[in-house]
């Protein structure tokens, strides 16, 4: 159990330092730099620029550096935004999409397992076969057309939910739905397959035999055997919100961390970038450690290998 | 040939799934041909009819700049297919390639390979891909290559897995033990038999990529090529549509429902051939 922890922990360590490294090379890579503008500036504006944040030091001094940096939670300064650095700008973004992406994942988990066991249980039923609709449609929907269509109808069509910005109740409504509706839509699916399969196994049989009632049947021994299957697609799970919340952010502007590493990208605010990439594969790497964490709990199984 | 015949007949079995492959037949011929079909250029400006609704002249309503729409949805099909196509190709190769080193080889290689897979599948694959994009440029090209290199470890996993079962089968090591050659080995007997579930990965990313593609140019960060006769990207086609949605929601409209058709068919035909192919998978 420990070394199989210790092995992802690695691993996880592993991702963090390629992402590190490919972003920095990449982005030293691009063509263009930070500081080009229309009216070029003046050579001695343009060394004092690149002396204040060592672009006239080796790119291995700077990646010492920055690798420094990282280490002691110091990602460096905004180029763009003068007055913070990107720790700063990382702590203001990052609550507003952690909730965000929470509440994403609370809907698609409240609209999943009522509708997965429908299914289910009306194995081939019109409620069965919308599920499986359902679910192909979840994932053929980009984010930015739902949204779009969300905010057209209950926004400005029935003026039900305000579309844009993050302050109350209402405007965090249409915002969950978009980023929720794909991840709902597969673990309806999957959690309808792996029903399935178990509803046929021996010990349902056995179950109903002595004569259990249906419900206890049901939620005691169907769904808790059907978790773990549910359990392991929560780490892709985390990967697919924090993709999507960048796009969500972007539609309904809300002022998380996905819109700044677009604003970031186009004004090409490096360090910005490089610190919110890191900070997203450190949150889909602890995903999936505690995905490998809690797979070893609820199956005891696992531990042997 | 046989093999072919009998997959065509189970096809026409699956309405669904031939209606699926029809209607990527029309996107693409329509993309590829638009400059035969449409009246019009994809940049040709009318000042006369902006903003326009759908209607005769212009069946699906015209832009801001009094562009046809259709005519642009048109040239956007020929960008998108190409991306989604481009991209699962080029992806098939790498990852197959390396799948099948990977899983034929063995042995320590194997276990450096996959673990190079696993640190990949870890990464934030669509921040990668933007980075990627900035470096390779912002043209379709770039843009393909980019998403393909982010795509590859999908196909190399499958494939891996799929090689490992078949170098057991018995007239593998019939090949081996006459002393067939090892490409002889990979080329004839162990790739037609792990074909199946690579071309069901290879048509399930097609959408993929044209979804990411179309999210990407959505928010400004995928194709940036505005003055390419070559056609635009359905992403900015729904982008120009989104900020005039409040008072002209059809420019929205099209271009997102072009967008959402092409994804679904696709992932029905991916469906559809995984249950042709894979009976066991469904």
């Amino acid at each position: 159990m420990a070394r199989f922890l210790l092995r992802r922990l690695l691993h996880g360590l592993a991702v963090l330092g390629v992402v590190v490294t490919l972003t920095f090379v990449l982005l030293h890579m691009t063509p263009g730099g930070p500081f080009d503008r229309e009216r070029r500036l003046p050579p001695e504006v343009l060394a004092n620029i690149a002396a204040k944040y060592h672009l006239d030091e080796s790119w291995s001094k700077q990646y010492v550096r920055y690798l420094k940096g990282v280490i002691q939670g110091d990602l460096g300064p905004s180029y763009k935004y003068l007055d913070r650095n990107v720790s700063d700008i990382v702590a203001d973004t990052f609550p507003v999409s952690a909730l965000l992406g929470i509440l994403a994942l609370a809907f698609a988990l409240a609209f999943s397992f009522p509708v997965g066991l429908c299914a289910a249980y009306y194995h081939n039923s019109w409620t069965d076969r919308s599920c499986l609709l359902l679910a192909t449609l979840g994932i053929s929907l980009p984010h930015f057309i739902l949204g779009a269509l969300l905010i057209w109808l209950f926004s400005l069509q029935l003026g039900w939910f305000q579309a844009g910005r993050w302050e109350n109740l209402s405007s965090m409504v249409l915002p969950t739905i978009t980023l929720g509706a794909a991840p709902a839509a597969y673990l309806s699916y999957l959690l309808r397959s792996t029903l399935l399969e178990t509803l046929g196994e021996d010990f349902i049989r056995t179950a109903r035999a002595k004569g259990l009632k249906e419900i206890t049947v049901l939620f005691k021994h169907a769904l808790n055997n059907s978790l773990i299957p549910t359990l392991t697609v929560l780490g892709p799970l985390a990967a697919a919100l924090i993709t999507g919340s960048f796009v969500v952010e972007y539609i309904f502007a809300i002022p998380g961390m996905g819109r700044f590493f677009i604003t970031a990208v186009t004004d090409r605010d490096y360090p910005l970038i490089m610190g919110v990439t890191l900070v997203y594969t450190v949150l889909l790497v602890c995903a999936n450690l505690l995905v490998d964490l809690l797979y070893s709990f609820v199956d005891p199984r696992i531990k042997s290998h | 040939m046989k093999k072919t015949t009998r997959l065509w007949n189970e096809l026409c079995r699956k309405p669904g799934t031939l209606w699926s492959l029809v209607f990527i037949l029309v996107v693409c011929l329509g993309g590829y041909l638009a400059p035969l079909i449409s009246p019009y250029a994809p940049g040709g400006l009318d000042e006369q009819r902006i903003l326009q609704g759908p209607g005769w002249s212009h069946w699906l309503g015209t832009d801001g700049l009094g562009r046809d729409l259709l005519t642009r949805i048109l040239y956007g099909a020929r960008v998108s297919i190409t991306v989604g196509i481009g991209t699962a190709i080029i992806a098939l190769v790498i990852g197959t390639i390396y799948g099948l080193i990977s899983g034929y080889t063995g042995g320590a290689l194997d276990h450096l390979f996959m673990r190079i897979v696993d640190v990949w599948y870890g990464l934030p694959d669509l921040l990668i891909f933007i980075l990627l994009s900035l470096v390779l440029g912002r043209n379709i090209g770039g843009v393909l290559i980019a998403l393909g290199l982010v795509t590859w470890v999908r196909f190399a996993r499958i494939t891996r897995g799929q090689v490992l079962q078949a170098k057991e089968f018995i007239y593998v090591e019939g090949a081996r033990a006459i002393g067939a050659s090892h490409v002889r080995i990979i080329v004839r007997h162990i790739l037609p038999n792990i074909m199946a579930p690579i071309l069901v990965t290879l048509t399930f990313s097609v959408p993929a990529a044209i979804l990411a593609e179309s999210t990407l140019s959505f928010i400004g960060l995928g194709i940036n090529d505005p003055y390419s006769a070559w056609g635009t990207s359905w992403g900015t086609l729904a982008q120009d549509g989104w900020r005039a949605m409040r008072t002209y929601p059809h420019i929205i409209f099209f271009p997102a429902a072009a967008i959402f058709l092409t994804i679904l068919t696709f992932n029905f035909l991916g469906n559809g051939l995984r249950d042709l192919l894979d009976p066991k998978g469904k």
